[in-house]
């Protein structure tokens, strides 16, 4: 089984969080700030708390795109979260419209305003099933989640929807094609269902 | 369905948990805040806030270490507030485990400074403190740790926070502040009318049922702090009351 687990450093993030709850599922995990130690990874987290625009700048300036790309295209193991899911769509229109990195046939927008609900979309919210999974056996169907995100992803490929949650609208909560995956809400921060999905993700 | 947060809200001054009554802090609660969360039967709560109410600048590096401390054994949400007064500070609490960070006095004297973070951090990690208190019948925004009257109208003054990108509202009363008599309703349901973020209730809780009184009012969040470290297995309880009123609350 492979412990080693990346997570990419460009400024935008908890990246303790993650990194404490890799340790907590019996994970080594390994801070990332030069591009070149990206390949020598088999699995790879991408994480982000922030703005997308800044985001994407940080990735662009620290040199990481390149590396990201050859290394989703190589079939090794990536998860992305919360903004780290949103930088792998087409495109973002948050403050403004920015590229991101184009893995998924999808674009990052703003949650609609709804009556009876609250923006941004902030806590514990149920993740409905929308696919099987590795990363989801031993997590119970429709189990609670912490979000905290303004933004949310469109899909264009339904079979890239791994999971909707409902907030207003029915939302994407998790997309995943082949060995990409991303999830809008922060496994690092749901206690057993969340350090569950992290456990799968080193496992499997 | 999203669900309505349960809060436990530690007061650090120093190194120490303290107790807070109308925002005088005498009482430590706690020698050691990773300890204290320990004893919070942490699985029943939703989320942890944590405030350094030190009324001096150089806490900020201790507090630093202390939110390291509680994240490395911490896998909840954790907002944290006191003395975030500019960019690398801010950025470093979030390195260290934060989701979201707690502005109160900065709204005030410093807006561009919550504006570049709102933008640069994204408005969902940023939440405006209000703390609101009474005199001469009015209840107006106090600033510095309630020491200072802005003299703004509570709704005014929220909504002017979300206009310079807060993502949510941090509510607490003076004085009601370790009062024991339940939130400040008025004030509260006012604000949760003038704002579309969401609005975490804050102060005075002694009873469960001033919790759902908070939802009532239209909170999306409810927080306590002195009442969680009195009463043995105190957040299980306070769950299970609000699932027995019928609220949409994390069943855990």
């Amino acid at each position: 089984m492979i412990k080693n687990i990346g997570i990419i450093d460009y400024d935008m993030g908890n990246i303790s969080s993650l990194s404490n709850a890799i340790i907590e599922v019996g994970g080594n995990p390994s801070i990332i700030n030069d591009p070149s130690a990206v390949s020598s990874f088999s699995k790879i987290i991408l994480p982000g708390v922030g703005a997308f625009k800044d985001a994407i700048s940080n990735l662009r300036d620290k040199k990481f795109i390149g590396v990201l790309n050859e290394f989703a295209s190589s079939g090794k193991q990536i998860l992305g979260i919360c903004l780290g899911m949103q930088l792998m769509c087409k495109n973002s229109s948050e403050n403004g419209y920015f590229e991101g990195l184009g893995w998924f046939d999808a674009q990052v927008n703003k949650l609609p305003k709804a009556s009876n609900i609250k923006l941004p979309h902030i806590g514990w919210n149920e993740v409905n099933f929308s696919k099987q999974n590795v990363l989801l056996k031993t997590i119970e169907d429709n189990s609670d989640f912490y979000f905290v995100h303004g933004y949310h992803v469109e899909c264009k490929n339904y079979e890239d929807i791994l999971s909707t949650s409902f907030h207003g609208i029915d939302f994407v909560s998790a997309i995943q094609n082949k060995n990409i995956t991303g999830v809008q809400f922060h496994p690092e921060k749901s206690q057993s269902a969340g350090l569950s999905l992290i456990k799968n993700f080193l496992e499997n | 369905m999203l669900k309505k947060r349960l809060i436990a809200v530690l007061i650090v001054n120093g190194k120490y948990v303290v107790q807070s009554v109308k925002f005088k802090h005498t009482n430590a609660i706690h020698y050691d805040a990773a300890e204290a969360i320990e004893c919070f039967n942490k699985w029943s709560i939703d989320e942890i806030i944590i405030l350094n109410v030190s009324r001096n600048e150089e806490t900020r590096l201790e507090f630093g270490k202390t939110i390291e401390k509680i994240c490395k054994k911490c896998f909840l949400p954790v907002a944290v507030g006191g003395w975030v007064t500019d960019i690398n500070y801010s950025r470093e609490l979030f390195y260290k485990g934060a989701d979201k960070l707690i502005l109160n006095t900065a709204f005030y004297n410093n807006p561009a400074l919550c504006e570049g973070l709102a933008s640069k951090f994204g408005t969902q990690s940023i939440t405006a403190s209000i703390d609101v208190k009474k005199e001469n019948k009015r209840t107006t925004v106090w600033v510095d740790r309630g020491r200072m009257n802005t003299k703004y109208h509570p709704s005014d003054w929220a909504k002017r926070a979300v206009e310079l990108g807060a993502g949510e509202i941090f509510f607490n009363s003076i004085d009601h502040d370790g009062a024991r008599k339940g939130y400040n309703l008025v004030t509260l349901n006012d604000i949760c009318s003038s704002v579309n973020v969401p609005v975490i209730a804050f102060g005075g809780v002694f009873n469960w049922s001033h919790l759902s009184e908070g939802i009532r009012e239209g909170a999306d969040a409810v927080a306590l702090a002195n009442q969680l470290h009195y009463t043995e297995h105190s957040a299980r309880r306070a769950k299970k009351f609000l699932i027995n009123e019928g609220l949409n609350v994390r069943n855990i």
